[in-house]
C-alpha cells in the first residue's frame, strides 16, 4: 500500500530503497516535478535567493514558459488570472525577502478566492536563517495567515515529497494558494532523487467530506415543500467543476438562481433561471426577494457580509440549506436548517435525483416584476443613455454586442467592476475574472495577462478604472515583452470613483482625496510598443471598441466616462438587502 | 461517538449561548509552524487563550494540544472547524468542564527558614496535598495538581509566608467519553491514495442521477 506522502521522514526513508532515477541539484528536481504536474507556465521574478533555480531554467526553457513579469505582485495576480481562467493550478517564482513579500497582497487575495496557486519562494542558505542575513525575511511566518499551506524547505531530498504535497493542497477540496520557501543550499544541493509521485492522500487532510445521503434526503425534503425557494450561488460551483449537474439541477427544480460576483458565469447569463446578481450592487429582484424566500438554496458560496448586508435582517424567514466542500463555512455567518458538506460536483447529483419538478411560474415572475422595474429606472439609462456623457454601462453594451458574450472579462475594482459584473453577458464558465473577496485594486491589468496565457484563443478584456491602472501599470512591460494579447479598456471618470460615490452618498459630498489625475495612457502604452487610443465622444465608441478587440495583439482604449455616475441598485452598508435603493 | 462535541455534532440547548470554559483538544502532526497557524485563529477573532499546553500524545508522530478558552459554544464550535481546516490537524474535541478530567501543576518555592520555624506552613502543605520537590537550605519547591481553586488555595495561604516565586502549568485534560482518538485515527488511515470517498447508494444509479 502506498502511503508514503504521510510524512516526510516516511518518504525519506522508502526513497533510498526505491531506484533512482535521477541525479541532480534540488533546482533540477523542482523543475522535472513541476513538469511531472502538467505545469507549462511559470510567473516569476528572480533574484539573489532564487537564482539556482533560474539557473537550472535556462536548460528547461523548451518545457517551461517563464514569463518574466515587472514585480513580484503583477506575477502572483498574474499566476491568479491563469488559475482562473483556466482551472490549473498557477505557478509563482520569487526571490527571498522584497520579492517573497511583494507576493503577499496577492496570496491575500487567492486565500479569500479559493484560487489555487503554488509559490516557490527563495531563501538565504539555511545555516543564515535567523542571523538577519540579506535578504533575510521570515517569509513562512508573514504568510502563514494568507496561505492554505506553507513549508520551508531546507533539504533538497525534501522537495519533490513538498512539492507533491502543495500541488495536492492547492488544487483539492477547497483550492487555495500553497508556498514553498526553499534554501538556496538546498537549492544547490546534489542529489540522486527517486521517481517523482503525485500525492492524493495526506493522512491529516480530509478535502472531500463523506457525502451524508441523509442530509441529502433533509434537503430535497424541504426542497420539495417550499413555495418560493431561491438559489444562491457562488464558485463554489466553478471550482467544483460542477456546472452540468447545477444546471441540471435547477433544470429540474425550476428553481430562480441568483449569483454572487464570484459565482458569475457558472450558467450563462441567457439561462432563463438566471435571475442575476446577489448584494450590494447586485440586481433588485434578487436582494429584495431574499427575505421573502422560504427555503434559500446556498450552494458553494459564503454569505459574505457584501452579499448578506445586515445579517440580523437577513432572510430571517428563510430556512437555508447550505451545500459547500468547507465544513467551516457552514453556520459560518447564517444558519444553516441543513448543511450539506460536500462537493457539490458529487451533492448536486444525489440532490437532483430526490428532487420534485416543478416551474415556479408565480414565484418566478415576481423575480420579473422586480427587473422590470430596475429596467425602467436603473438599466435602461445606463445602457442607452441620453446624455452627453459617455456611461460605463454602455461601453459594457457595446463589448456585449460586439463579442457576443464570448470573451473572458478581467476587472480591477471600483465602479467598473461592479458595472462590467452587472452588464456583462457570458456563455462561458470561468469568463468573469475578478478580486471578490479582497477586492484589490492593481489586480485587473495583470490577471489579464495571466488569463491569457490560461486561454490563449479566448478574447482577453482587462475593464480597469484610472485609479486602479495606476497600481500596477509597469505589467505593460510584460505585454511588451512577451506579447500577450490582452485588449486594456480604461473607464476613466478622472475620480476614485467607488470611493467618491460613497462619498457623495454618506459623507455630504466631501471629496476627500478622491481626484486622481492621469498620465497619457495612450502615450504611456505606445511608449511600451502597445497600440492604444482614447475615445471622448459617444459617436467614436463602437468603432473604438471594434478596433481593440479585432486587433491582434494587446490593445489600450481609453474611455473617457461620465464623472460623477452612480452605480446603482445598492445595498448601503449596515442596510438589509431588502431596503435596496434604485437611485 | 453520540455524546463527543466533535465539530459534526449539533446540540442546541438554550444555556448553550453563555460563555463558559472550553478545552479544545487537537490532534495534529507535529509540524514547525502549526502552532503559529492555531494561534492565528484566535488571535485573528480577538480570543484570549486561557492555557495553551502541547506535548506528544500517545500515538507517535501525532501530538496533542489542550487549548483553554472563556466562550460561547457557537464561538468554540465555530474555533474548532477553523482549526481542523488546517491540513496538519487530524481531529478537534472541545468540551466543558464536565466533560473532561483535567488537572493543572503549580510549583511554590518558599524559605525553608520559614517553613522550619513555623509549623503551621507544615501543616498547610498536609492539607493542600503538596508534596516536597526539592528541599535546600535557603528554599524549598512544592508542588501541587488539581484544579485552579485547589491550586489557588494554596497560594492564598502560602502569601503570608514569604511565597518567593509560583509558577502554574496548563491544563491537561482527558476527554471522559471512552471512543477516544484511536478509533478516528484509524478512520484516517483508512483513506488509501485514489479511493473513492463517496459511498452512498445513489452513486450506483449512474445514469438516472445524470439525467443531462
Ligand atoms: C489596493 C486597494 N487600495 C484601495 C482600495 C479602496 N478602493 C476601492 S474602489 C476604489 C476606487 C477605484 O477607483 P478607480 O480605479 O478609478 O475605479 P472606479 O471606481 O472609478 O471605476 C478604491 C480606492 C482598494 N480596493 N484596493
Amino acid at each position: 500500500m502506498e502511503t508514503a506522502q504521510d510524512t516526510i521522514q516516511q518518504n525519506e526513508a522508502k526513497a533510498e530503497t526505491s531506484k533512482t532515477l535521477f541525479k541532480g541539484t534540488g533546482s533540477q528536481v523542482l523543475l522535472n516535478g513541476l513538469i511531472e504536474e502538467g505545469v507549462t507556465t511559470i510567473f516569476g521574478y528572480p533574484g539573489g535567493a532564487i537564482m539556482p533555480i533560474y539557473d537550472a531554467l535556462y536548460d528547461y526553457a523548451d518545457k517551461l514558459e517563464h514569463i518574466l513579469v515587472r514585480h513580484e505582485q503583477g506575477g502572483i495576480h498574474a499566476a491568479q488570472g491563469f488559475a482562473r481562467a483556466s482551472g490549473e493550478v498557477g505557478v509563482v517564482f520569487a526571490t527571498s525577502g522584497p520579492g517573497a513579500t511583494n507576493l503577499v497582497t496577492g496570496l491575500a487575495d487567492a486565500q479569500i478566492d479559493s484560487t489555487p496557486l503554488v509559490c516557490i519562494t527563495g531563501q538565504v542558505f539555511a545555516h543564515l536563517l535567523g542571523t538577519d542575513a540579506f535578504q533575510e525575511t521570515d517569509v513562512i511566518n508573514i504568510t502563514t495567515p494568507v496561505t492554505k499551506w506553507n513549508y520551508q524547505v531546507t533539504d533538497a531530498k525534501e522537495i519533490q515529497e513538498v512539492l507533491a504535497k502543495a500541488f495536492y493542497i492547492a488544487k483539492s477540496g477547497r483550492p487555495g494558494p500553497v508556498l514553498i520557501d526553499i534554501t538556496k543550499n538546498a537549492q544547490l544541493q546534489l542529489e540522486e532523487f527517486p521517481e517523482y509521485v503525485k500525492c492524493n492522500h495526506i493522512r491529516s487532510y480530509r478535502p472531500k467530506p463523506k457525502v451524508r445521503v441523509e442530509y441529502i434526503e433533509q434537503a430535497a425534503e424541504l426542497i420539495n415543500s417550499a413555495k418560493k425557494p431561491f438559489i444562491l450561488f457562488g464558485q463554489g460551483v466553478i471550482l467544483g467543476k460542477a456546472e452540468e449537474e447545477f444546471k441540471a439541477f435547477i433544470d429540474k427544480t425550476g428553481i430562480p438562481a441568483a449569483w454572487t460576483i464570484m459565482g458569475e458565469g457558472a450558467i450563462p447569463t441567457s439561462h432563463p433561471l438566471n435571475v442575476g446578481m446577489l448584494g450590494m450592487h447586485g440586481n433588485y429582484g434578487p436582494n429584495v426577494l431574499t427575505n421573502e424566500a422560504d427555503v434559500i438554496i446556498a450552494i458553494g458560496m459564503r454569505f459574505d457580509d457584501r452579499v448578506t448586508g445586515r445579517l440580523d435582517k437577513y432572510a430571517k424567514q428563510a430556512k437555508v440549506v447550505h451545500l459547500d466542500i468547507d465544513p467551516a463555512e457552514i453556520d459560518k455567518n447564517v444558519k444553516a436548517e441543513v448543511g450539506v458538506w460536500g462537493d457539490c460536483k458529487e451533492t448536486l447529483p444525489l440532490l437532483t435525483n430526490l428532487v420534485n419538478e416543478n416551474k415556479h411560474e408565480d414565484w418566478l415572475a415576481k423575480f420579473r416584476d422586480y427587473n422590470q422595474q430596475e429596467i425602467d429606472q436603473v438599466i435602461t439609462p445606463e445602457l442607452y443613455p441620453t446624455g452627453d456623457e459617455m456611461t460605463m454601462g454602455e461601453v459594457l453594451r457595446n463589448i456585449n454586442e460586439i463579442c457576443g458574450g464570448d470573451a473572458v472579462i478581467v476587472t480591477d475594482v471600483g465602479q467598473h467592476q461592479m458595472v462590467a459584473c452587472r452588464y456583462a453577458k457570458f456563455n462561458n464558465t470561468r469568463s468573469n475574472i475578478t478580486s471578490g473577496g479582497l477586492g484589490t485594486m492593481g489586480f485587473g491589468l495583470p490577471a489579464a495577462i495571466g488569463a491569457k496565457y490560461g486561454v490563449p484563443d479566448k478574447t482577453v478584456i482587462a475593464i480597469i478604472g484610472d485609479g486602479g491602472f495606476q497600481m500596477t501599470p509597469q505589467e505593460l512591460g510584460t505585454i511588451m515583452q512577451f506579447g500577450a494579447a490582452v485588449k486594456i479598456l480604461i473607464l476613466n471618470n478622472r475620480f476614485l470613483g467607488m470611493v467618491r460615490q460613497w462619498q457623495q452618498l454618506f459623507h455630504d459630498k466631501r471629496y476627500s482625496f478622491v481626484n486622481i489625475t492621469s498620465p497619457d495612457f495612450v502615450a504611456l502604452a505606445k511608449s511600451y510598443y502597445i497600440e492604444a487610443s482614447k475615445v471622448d465622444e459617444r459617436a467614436n465608441l463602437r468603432q473604438a471598441l471594434e478596433t481593440m478587440i479585432n486587433h491582434e495583439g494587446s490593445y489600450l482604449l481609453e474611455v473617457m466616462v461620465g464623472r460623477e455616475n452612480n452605480v446603482f441598485p445598492m445595498v448601503p452598508q449596515g442596510m438589509s438587502v431588502s431596503e435596496i435603493r434604485l437611485k | 461517538m453520540s455524546t463527543e462535541n466533535t465539530i459534526e455534532h449539533k446540540i442546541d440547548k438554550a444555556d448553550l449561548e453563555g460563555k463558559q470554559e472550553y478545552t479544545i483538544t487537537v490532534y495534529a502532526e507535529n509540524r514547525i509552524g502549526l502552532l503559529n497557524r492555531i494561534a492565528i485563529i484566535f488571535s485573528k477573532r480577538k480570543i484570549n487563550i486561557e492555557s495553551l499546553n502541547t506535548s506528544p500524545s500517545e500515538i507517535d508522530g501525532i501530538h496533542r494540544f489542550n487549548i483553554v478558552i472563556h466562550e460561547s459554544y457557537e464561538v468554540v464550535r465555530k474555533l474548532a472547524r477553523q482549526i481542523e481546516k488546517q491540513i496538519e490537524v487530524l481531529k478537534v474535541y472541545f468540551n466543558t468542564n464536565d466533560e473532561i478530567i483535567w488537572q493543572e501543576l503549580a510549583l511554590y518555592k518558599v524559605s525553608t527558614d520559614e517553613i522550619a520555624e513555623k509549623v503551621t506552613v507544615e501543616r498547610l502543605l498536609r492539607q493542600y496535598g503538596a508534596s516536597a520537590v526539592v528541599i535546600r537550605k535557603d528554599y524549598t519547591v512544592f508542588a501541587v495538581t488539581g484544579h485552579r481553586e485547589e491550586t489557588d488555595a494554596l497560594v492564598k495561604a502560602l502569601e503570608p509566608y514569604e511565597l518567593i516565586e509560583f509558577v502554574r502549568s496548563a491544563r491537561v485534560a482527558i476527554i471522559k467519553d471512552s471512543a477516544g482518538f484511536h478509533e478516528k485515527l484509524k478512520e484516517f488511515e483508512a483513506f488509501e491514495p485514489g479511493e473513492e470517498l463517496v459511498e452512498n447508494e445513489f452513486l450506483d444509479k449512474g445514469q438516472k442521477i445524470f439525467t443531462m
